[in-house]
């Protein structure tokens, strides 16, 4: 366990130290002069100067890199040459907007991916797998953005029952903030929740099929327990997989959702630092989504161990 | 005290209709074991399961399985669940995958307790102790915090048996319980059994194709070939006196414990059990058997009582052919 | 024996096995309901130019905010009085060419990495950290990285979503190198002396492609996706070109007022998306051995 929690630990840490070379790279690699990139507006040559010597761009590739890592890990991300805020306070504020826009969806999914999931598992070849089958089939096949544009002309526009756009604290006043998320959340969460009944149906029908069900069932365990309990629990392992591999695609759908319902979160930062040319911004954004990547994957691994005994006790399972 | 009639077990597949298990009636009577013999395929297993309707939802199940005046082939799905695991418990052949692997032992046999009986968390786990114990695992309060991939085969089919005693079962259906471990380990097994027999008074309904094991632990044979039961009687009457062909090339087939672990089945009978789509007005062991007529062929041969127990069959050897081919131990030293 | 006759088995199964696949899918009702869709999009955008009525950028002001069904405009027109239906088909056009772009790439990339790392142990590893890395950028992140460097364009929308797509690609094409490596013919090919290069491309390529293809076909529908998303933001097909997402970025304003401008490149989309998951899902069941059963 504790080898395998290591070696998991080391690869995580290394695919991040490549993270940090490509995005060093990547701004390196911006037609021109860095420093006039990361100047922005005030091109006069004190302030050229000063960027030089801050990011050393006189010095060596290696010293510059270098550089870099330790401004960051220290939290200086520079600042924005749009409004000169430090980028690090940037996306402290935006955060919060995005987690809790990330999380919604994430539980909204869950219930309704694994839920119909088993459903369709249960009921196999009757009316509701096939209706479960057809609106998962959808979820993977419409445009998210576009839903969520038809459901503000729906249900904002036509309807007035969530507001269109616009965000208010959660702290400042909860039901205003669930208010105008909860749209955002469903619309985000659709696509998730299709992904998670597929595979929750695939898995369970497996488990269904395996001995220790039939053990369950022969101890004279309802019906309730046997599919909820045995069967779930064990097809929970392969769905913590594919939640770990779709969270990315959660994070870039979290972009467009904010900037369809007007969020003012990390996607919304992110978006507007691209037609900008904001690019500490840019940088920093692309970094942090990278290192949350990485580190919640991480956390999965860890998060598999409690739900597999085999991989906690055994040790190095693989 | 269970009393079987005529039941008969049909699957629908894609390839039409099989019907797994035909006619077949046996009583159990309450402290006894009763062992079902055959080699794979001849439906010994779906028998069992058909009892509590373990099958999956395509199997048709027809005829009745009276328990304690309850035929259980008739009941609804609410009786059998209180009835599975409380009167009628079993013990599966894999013990590798028959316990949930993300579970802990003491969780997987509270669980049964939990099922059936309307006691405390803490009552139905001290119930596990015991349990465990019982069935001869050693350090039993310690086991419960541990997983099954953490166990020994034998181990675990221990814990199979003390979920499925857990509340006192009637009858106790164990299905190849011994097949998937050592030799060693299975001796142990069907101690437990044995003990379980003699100190809680369930009757165990032994599936098996091992004849020694047979010979070992039972009070009464039942021998099932293609779905039907050919013969059946107590166990030295019928090892002695093997009546139908079947059983005699059976009891033939036990050379030594060695070859048997090798090959695993009773190969030692030229051809393969019949696949039944339908339950043909015949010997369906006809095509294998070197006693065959046409009457064979034409006719189903009622299971009748000859001379002591019994068979079904039209051509049965007779006790002067089972004195002049020797007594089956004998022949196996021959071998 | 030469390599030649190790091979026979590969060739002469894969015929009825293929006759297999097709009766199979001609037997699916969803899959060739998706399989018109597509053939009926696939000629609709090949043939736009002589198809369309319109060119798809002609604005012609006085006919501004036309309702469907209107005589001359099928679909309606937009804000700019250009004709929807022109449009949807140029846009499913752009759209198909970055689905199948996007793939090709990741194709081009994904396989050899997937074989190589599939059949060299120590070059595993090396695959795995790299697929982890690309993994670690969110397909939008990617884009927004791209856009910034080399500009927003279809063919940097084309490179993103292709890049995206080839861990996938590694994972499926490796998972099916791994499990042809243990065969027997392949064993037998190696031990006959063949060269890895042979045994890679004459042995295990061909019999891995099935997967691949199946791999492909569920990727397409995720990349149009991926451009209308992109084109919709501004990072992928920049106006006045005509693409879904772009018709859906004008419409935005005009939503409430014109509704069909939104709603119809929506279904499109959806359309385009449906039918290659319908065809990709019946395609993995026919070539699936187990099939029939699901």
């Amino acid at each position: 366990m504790a080898a395998y929690l290591l070696r998991r630990a080391g690869q995580s840490l290394l695919t991040l130290v490549l993270a940090t070379i490509v995005v060093f790279a990547g701004v390196r690699a911006l037609p021109g002069d860095p420093a006039l990139a990361l100047a922005g507006e005030e091109r006069d040559a004190a302030t050229l100067a000063a960027i030089r010597a801050k990011y050393g761009l006189d010095d060596s590739v290696i010293e510059q890199y270098w550089a870099y890592v330790t401004n960051t890990f220290q939290g200086d991300l520079g600042r924005s040459i749009r409004t000169g805020i430090p980028v690090r306070d940037m996306i402290v504020g935006a955060l919060p907007v995005t987690l809790e826009l990330s999380l919604l969806a994430l539980v909204i999914a869950s219930i309704l991916g694994l839920l119909t999931g088993m459903l369709a598992a249960v009921r196999r070849g009757g009316p509701s797998e096939w209706l479960a089958n057809g609106i998962a089939l959808l979820g993977l096949s419409i445009p998210h953005f576009w839903l969520g544009l038809m459901a503000i002309l729906w249900l904002s526009v036509g309807l007035g029952l969530f507001p269109a756009s616009g965000h208010v604290p959660l702290l400042s006043d909860p039901v205003a903030n669930l208010h105008h998320m909860v749209m955002p959340a469903v619309i985000l969460g659709t696509g998730l929740a299709a992904v998670i009944m597929r595979q929750t149906r695939s898995s369970m029908l497996e488990a269904l099929g395996e001995d220790y069900v039939r053990t369950a069932r022969a101890k004279g365990l309802r019906e309730r327990q046997v599919v909820g309990v045995h069967a779930l629990r064990n097809s929970l392992i392969v769905v913590v997989t594919i939640v770990g591999l779709q969270l990315g695609n959660l994070i870039s759908g979290a972009v467009v959702t904010e900037q369809i319902f007007g969020l003012p979160g990390f996607g919304k930062l992110t978006i507007d630092s691209v037609f900008q040319r904001d690019y500490p911004v840019i940088q920093a954004v692309v970094l942090i989504t990278a290192t949350a990547y990485i580190v919640i994957n991480f956390a999965i691994d860890l998060l598999y161990s409690v739900i597999d005994p085999r991989i906690r006790v055994a040790g190095g399972a693989d | 005290m269970l009393s079987v009639r005529d039941l008969t077990v049909s699957f629908t597949g894609e390839e039409g209709v099989v019907c797994a298990v035909d006619r077949v009636s046996f009583d159990v009577r309450a402290g006894e074991v009763l062992s079902v013999v055959g080699e794979s395929g001849c439906g010994k297993s779906v028998t069992a399961m058909a009892l509590t309707r373990l099958l999956p939802p395509y199997a048709r199940v027809t005829g009745s399985a009276v328990l304690d005046g309850v035929d259980l082939a008739a009941a609804s799905p609410r009786t059998l669940r209180h009835v599975r695991g409380k009167d009628v418990a079993y013990v599966f052949q894999e013990p590798m995958s028959s316990l949930n692997p993300v579970f802990t032992l003491g969780r997987q046999v509270t669980e049964a307790v939990l099922a059936h009986e309307q006691v405390s968390r803490s009552t139905a786990e001290q119930r596990a102790v015991e349990l465990l114990d019982l069935v001869g695992i050693p350090g039993a309060r310690d086991r419960l915090r541990v997983y099954p991939h953490q166990l020994s085969g034998g181990m675990r089919q221990r814990v199979m048996i003390a979920m499925a005693v857990a509340c006192n079962p009637r009858v106790l259906v164990a299905d190849e319980p011994t097949t998937a471990l050592d030799v060693t380990v299975q001796a142990g097994i069907l101690d437990v059994l044995r003990d379980l027999r003699t100190r809680l008074g369930t009757a165990v309904v032994l599936i098996t194709h091992d004849l020694g094991v047979v010979a070992d632990v039972a009070d009464r044979v039942v021998v099932m070939y293609a779905g039907r039961i050919v013969e059946r009687g107590e166990v030295r009457e019928l090892f002695r006196r093997p009546r139908h062909p079947y059983t005699k090339g059976l009891l033939g087939a036990v050379p030594n414990a060695e070859a048997r672990e090798r090959s695993g089945r009773l190969l030692e009978i030229p051809g393969l059990v019949p696949v039944l789509s339908e339950q043909p007005d015949a010997c369906t062991f006809a095509d294998r058997c070197p006693r065959a007529s046409a009457r064979c062929t034409e006719h189903e041969p009622p299971l009748e009582n000859v001379a002591g127990h019994e068979v079904a069959c039209w051509h049965p050897h007779t006790d002067d052919e089972n004195a002049t081919a020797g007594r089956p131990a004998e022949r196996s030293s021959d071998a | 024996m030469t390599t030649g006759e190790v091979a026979t088995p590969v060739v002469t199964t894969a015929d009825p096995r293929q006759r297999r696949v097709a009766r199979r899918l001609l037997k699916s009702p969803l899959a060739m309901a998706g399989f018109v869709v597509l053939s009926v999009a696939i000629v609709g955008a090949v043939f736009a130019p002589l198809i369309a009525p319109y060119g798809p950028s002609d604005a012609n002001f006085g006919d501004a905010f036309i309702p469907p069904g209107a005589e001359g405009y099928l679909l309606g027109t937009d804000s700019l009085g250009r004709d929807m239906f022109s449009r949807i088909l140029y846009g499913t056009r752009a759209s198909l060419i970055v689905g199948v772009l996007s793939v090709l790439l990741a194709l081009a990339v994904g396989v050899p990495f997937g074989l190589l790392a599939g059949y060299f142990s120590p070059i595993d590893s090396v695959v795995s950290r790299l697929t982890d890395l690309v993994l670690a950028f969110p397909f939008l992140i990617l884009a927004v990285g791209l856009a910034a460097i080399r500009g927003a364009s279809l063919t940097n929308a084309a490179i993103a979503i292709g890049i995206v797509q080839v861990p996938a690609m590694v994972r499926v094409t490796r998972s099916e190198t791994l499990r042809l490596k243990g065969r027997d013919y392949v064993a037998s090919a190696i031990s006959d002396g063949a060269g890895d290069a042979w045994v890679l491309l004459r042995h295990i390529l061909p019999n891995a492609i099935s997967a691949v293809i199946v791999q492909a076909t569920i990727a397409i529908p995720g990349a149009i996706l991926g451009e209308a998303v992109l084109s919709f933001l501004g990072l992928g097909i920049q106006p006045p070109s005509p693409s879904l997402g772009t018709m859906l970025t004008e419409a935005q304003q005009y939503a409430a007022q014109a509704p069909w401008t939104a709603v119809l490149p929506g279904v499109a989309i959806m359309l385009l998306a449906l039918a290659f998951n319908l065809f990709g899902d019946g395609l993995r069941d026919a070539l699936d051995p187990k099939g029939g059963r699901r």
